[in-house]
């Protein structure tokens, strides 16, 4: 068990397994995460919330909370200087809930206190009438029904219309299938600490995933200017995209700015569940058509995604599920319909995979049925439609970079099963583990496969860009340092590590001093759509290639001769004529040498109204084989192995990459198995971790991974991102295997134990 | 009205993992005369072998509550305040407890050790310089804990094999990491322990 086929660590810089700097203070409990960060006189906020999904108003009266001792503000709607709401894509949520509450747990009012529990109490206190009303919670409903918000109910539907609508195959399959909402469940809870500034404008340290999309949000909010607004990241304890949106950074502000004090929050767990947005819970229906020998004729999809009572980045989500509906493969011909719609239950945005992962559980369920219908082997199916580069997406777009998807499907085939179910199965390594239920002779076993992918990076024309700084100059011991300053937001995927690796990549060894992420520099934007190794790792890397060309410039001024004449080796100037060389610290004795950069990928163009056009950058492919013991009668499942290819580009640091295909590993495990807010009537049944379930130790699949490495055109070092598709294909992996062990159709994930054993 | 949504009715926390208390209830220190009502008498935790005291303390306040906002010790991280998750790991007499799941007051009598008391002054421990080294930190909101789990298993069962060590550390939650490099970190310390022993 725990075994990784990896590839061997490299001697250069890039490619080698280097250890991550926090890594130490991280182990010592001496790194600092917002919830961590206290400074004299601080005050403690605490978040009032709407306990029903749907209701109007009646009143807010706070005179309670202000009559408690010890609070020192109270903030409502009407205490928001500047814009009424904030979002991502559209501003229409509210800062707080003012006429109407649109979810359970929508911000209604918010407190400042001297301590914790003083906060808590005044939060109670406050007195709010509500006239609840019926919340429609079904997306079909609101998708034809009243508005629920001015904006109107359907964020976005994106129609892709390719090829001959009308085409048809010999073989025909279809099916509907359901995705449940997921939740990111990062381990830090979200926390903030707002200083008020004299210049009248306020200091946040907070744990988020884009600084300057935050920023921008609470300036606008505050009634600021951005330049008043600065932003410091604080550590963040793990993102998946919960972080994305606004939580608690405008809340935060405004009472410090009413104070005149510090003022911090730390969301408990059950605020967490309902302060962030979710992964969006999905309804597909597919038809898939193909030619007796097991082509690809047609995709047909149509697809729901229960936005919940606000935008976040819904419409970026439903072109995702959209684009990558049919799976990565040759379509000739499709009709896909997207639509994200409101409805009255909690705000759903990003998270790891983005649309890419609800998808993936409906076509991977088809191919496999569709294999059935023409008696042929699942992996031959896939590998005879696997995408090639230069073969068109169903958006038009032609894959011009690296596809290896049969390369990534006969990987994870390749790798040797576990040990049968007749070698013994300890009880511990049984479905049920220490409840000590299961039966080996009950046991079946099943094998799933599943592909998918995803874009990397910002797509559909978004300006995607990363602004760094670089300072080269010599240190303590007249020794080169040089202190990068990008504004790209550590969330635990190991950005800190790469940045040193690519410094010392490009400059030689030398001390690399990152310095900290805030709004004093450019944005980088999101932690997000696996792109801060191409987006901010390039920015690093095209501003020590800058650097570069000054310190041979310097040097060319020195010895009097053209910069023509030098180069760049191993760390230091070369003038080949002469055969003279110039180290990085002497060039540096003449004083520091400064670059600065905004890096840019290729630009991408909108979607037009039929669907197409090159939305994306580039693609990221991976197959996963889940190998799942199942207790039928019980329900209950254990996953014994999960075995991946992915398609990496190339691996700047093998160690750090196998981490993050375990971990997205495991998440989407989770989400075939056991993860799943759940809702009643809009109420959020399960916000703690009594009740929502994530993966443990024992839970956790031995994960076997082969790295396929085909260097991407265009990228830095050839590396694509690595976070998301761990996420994407193992769940619906998981599924097809317990179909194969209990014969179930299983169209739902999370396939929870009644699902199995009521109908098995 | 509630400021709190509804809640499906909880199972009582799951508290200590199965390990009894020290029977200190005789030093547990009375509620304060002529302090608001439920605040304690100032009292004395004994943690990472030096004596702390606490003034100021509510009742209820957890030793997590403690440990971290009153005396500082921000090492042990709290992720659900509910017993799952682990964060809060800290070792009570030797033995591991969830330290938001005891009260303080409770701890009175008691050697509370925490992850500043696991570390050595400069420098690493085997465990935490095998997590370092085997990629077993991510965001690292988790590894405070883990560093106090693994701590308590390889004292008590230096040999505990895979599916023991998973086993062990499945009261500890990491969401970033899958668990694959934490378990080869353990098996790293547990062969370099091996190699030393003889
Ligand atoms: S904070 Fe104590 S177990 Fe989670
Ligand atoms: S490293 Fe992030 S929770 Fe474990």
């Amino acid at each position: 068990m725990g075994s990784s086929t990896v590839a061997v660590c490299r001697p250069s810089e890039i490619g080698a397994d280097v250890r991550r700097p926090d890594g130490v203070p991280k182990t010592r409990g001496a790194f600092a995460f917002a919830s961590d960060l206290s400074v004299e006189g601080m005050l403690f906020a605490k978040t009032l919330r709407s306990p029903h999904p749907h209701a109007r108003i009646v009143s807010v009266d706070v005179a309670g909370a202000l009559a408690v001792p010890g609070v020192r503000a109270v903030v409502t709607a009407s205490d928001v200087p500047g814009a009424p709401t904030f979002g991502l894509e559209h501003r229409d949520q509210p800062v707080f809930a003012s006429d109407v509450v649109r979810y359970q747990g929508e911000p209604v009012a918010a407190v400042a206190a001297d301590d914790p529990a003083t906060a808590v109490a005044a939060a109670a206190a406050i007195d709010v009438t509500y006239d609840v009303l019926e919340p429609v919670v079904d997306p079909e409903a609101a998708l034809v029904g009243p508005a629920l918000h001015p904006d109107g109910n359907v964020f976005r539907h994106l129609a892709i219309r390719h090829g001959d609508p009308d085409a048809s195959g010999d073989v025909v399959v279809e099916g509907t299938y359901e995705v449940g909402m997921q939740d990111q469940a990062f381990m830090g809870p979200e926390s903030g600490l707002a200083v008020p500034a004299d210049d009248g404008g306020v200091h946040l340290h907070i744990a988020t995933q884009w600084l300057h999309a935050d920023r921008d949000q609470i300036a606008a909010c505050l009634g600021l200017p951005p330049e008043l607004v600065h932003l410091t990241l604080a550590g963040v304890g793990g993102a998946f995209g919960g972080r994305e949106d606004v939580s608690l950074q405008i809340h935060l502000c405004l009472l410090a700015l009413r104070t005149g004090r510090p003022v911090k929050m730390v969301y408990s767990r059950d605020e967490s569940f309902l302060g962030h947005v979710h992964r969006h819970p999905a309804r597909m229906w597919y038809r898939h058509h193909a030619t007796r020998s097991g082509d690809l004729v047609k995709v047909e999809a149509r697809v729901l995604l229960d936005g919940g009572a606000y935008a976040s980045s819904s419409g970026a989500v439903v072109a995702n599920a959209a684009c990558f509906a049919p799976g990565p493969y040759r379509v000739p011909n499709a009709v896909v319909d997207g639509y994200a719609v409101r409805t009255h239950n909690p705000p759903c945005g990003a998270m790891r995979g983005f649309g890419a992962v609800q998808v993936c559980f409906g076509h991977e369920a088809q191919m496999d049925k569709l294999a059935a219908a023409l008696g042929m082997d699942p992996v031959e199916l896939r590998l005879r439609n696997a995408l090639r580069t230069g073969d068109r997406l169903v958006t038009g777009q032609v894959v011009t970079g690296a596809a290896p998807v049969a390369e990534v499907i006969r990987a994870a085939v390749a790798h040797p099963l576990p040990p049968s179910l007749d070698d013994g199965l300890p009880m511990m390594a049984r479905p049920g583990g220490a409840g000590m239920t299961a039966d080996v002779a009950d046991l079946r076993r099943g094998l799933g496969l599943a592909v998918g992918f995803k874009n990397i990076c910002f797509s559909e024309g978004f300006d995607d860009s990363v602004a760094a700084r670089l300072r080269l100059e010599l240190g303590a011991s007249a020794t080169p340092v040089a202190t990068v300053h990008v504004a790209t937001a550590e969330v635990g995927q190991g950005f800190v590590t790469l940045a040193e690796q690519i410094a010392r990549e490009e400059l030689g060894p030398l001390d690399v001093v990152l310095a900290d992420a805030d709004t004093g520099v450019g944005s980088a934007g999101s932690t997000s759509a696996s792109r801060q190794t191409w987006m901010s790792g390039g920015a690093v890397k095209q501003v020590c290639e800058q650097a570069r060309r000054a310190l041979v410039d310097r040097a060319a001024g020195i010895w009097g001769c053209a910069a023509a004449e030098l180069v760049w080796l191993d760390g230091e100037v070369v003038w080949e004529a002469t055969a003279q060389r110039m180290a990085l610290a002497e060039i540096l004795a003449g004083g520091p040498v400064e670059e600065r950069c905004v890096h840019r990928h290729r630009p991408t163009t909108p979607l037009d109204a039929g669907g197409q056009g090159d939305a994306h950058l580039s693609f990221m492919f991976v197959a996963h084989r889940a190998v799942v013991d199942v207790d039928p009668g019980l329900g209950l499942v254990r996953v014994v192995q999960i075995a991946t290819g992915q398609d990496v580009g190339r691996a700047l640091n093998p160690l750090q990459v196998v981490g993050q295909i375990e971990g997205g590993t495991a998440q989407g495990v989770g989400l075939a198995v056991m993860e799943e807010i759940v809702l009643d009537h809009g109420q959020v049944r399960n916000p703690s971790f009594t009740d929502y379930l994530i993966p443990t130790a024992l839970d956790a699949p031995d994960v076997a991974i082969t790295l396929i490495e085909e260097p991407e055109p265009g990228a830095p070092y050839g590396a694509k991102g690595v976070g998301e598709p761990p996420a994407i294909s193992s769940g619906p992996a998981v599924l097809a295997a317990i179909r194969d062990a209990t014969g179930l159709e299983l169209p739902r994930a999370p396939a929870r134990p009644d699902d199995i054993a009521l109908r098995a | 009205m509630s400021s709190q949504p509804e809640r499906l009715p909880r199972q009582p926390p799951p508290g200590t993992r199965g390990q009894p208390l020290p029977d200190d209830s005789a030093h547990a220190p009375p509620v304060a005369a002529g302090e608001p009502v439920g605040v304690l008498a100032p009292y004395e935790l004994s943690v990472n072998g030096t004596v702390r005291r606490v003034v100021g303390a509510w009742v209820g306040e957890s030793l997590l509550t403690v440990l971290r906002d009153r005396l500082g010790l921000v090492g042990t991280k709290g992720a659900c305040e509910q017993g799952e998750c682990g964060s809060c790991s800290v070792l009570l007499d030797g033995s591991v407890v969830c330290s938001c799941c005891v009260l303080a007051a409770d701890a009175v009598g008691a050697e509370v050790t925490t992850i500043e008391g696991l570390t050595p002054p400069d420098g690493l421990s085997d465990i935490q310089q095998a997590l370092v080294a085997a990629g077993g930190v991510q965001c690292g909101f988790c590894t405070p804990g883990f560093v106090v789990a693994i701590h308590d298993l390889l004292s008590t069962r230096p040999d505990a094999t895979e599916l023991e060590v998973r086993e062990a550390l499945s009261g500890n939650l990491c969401r970033c990491t899958g668990y694959g490099r934490i378990v080869e970190a353990v098996r790293i310390v547990q062969r370099e322990r091996e190699a030393v022993g003889g």
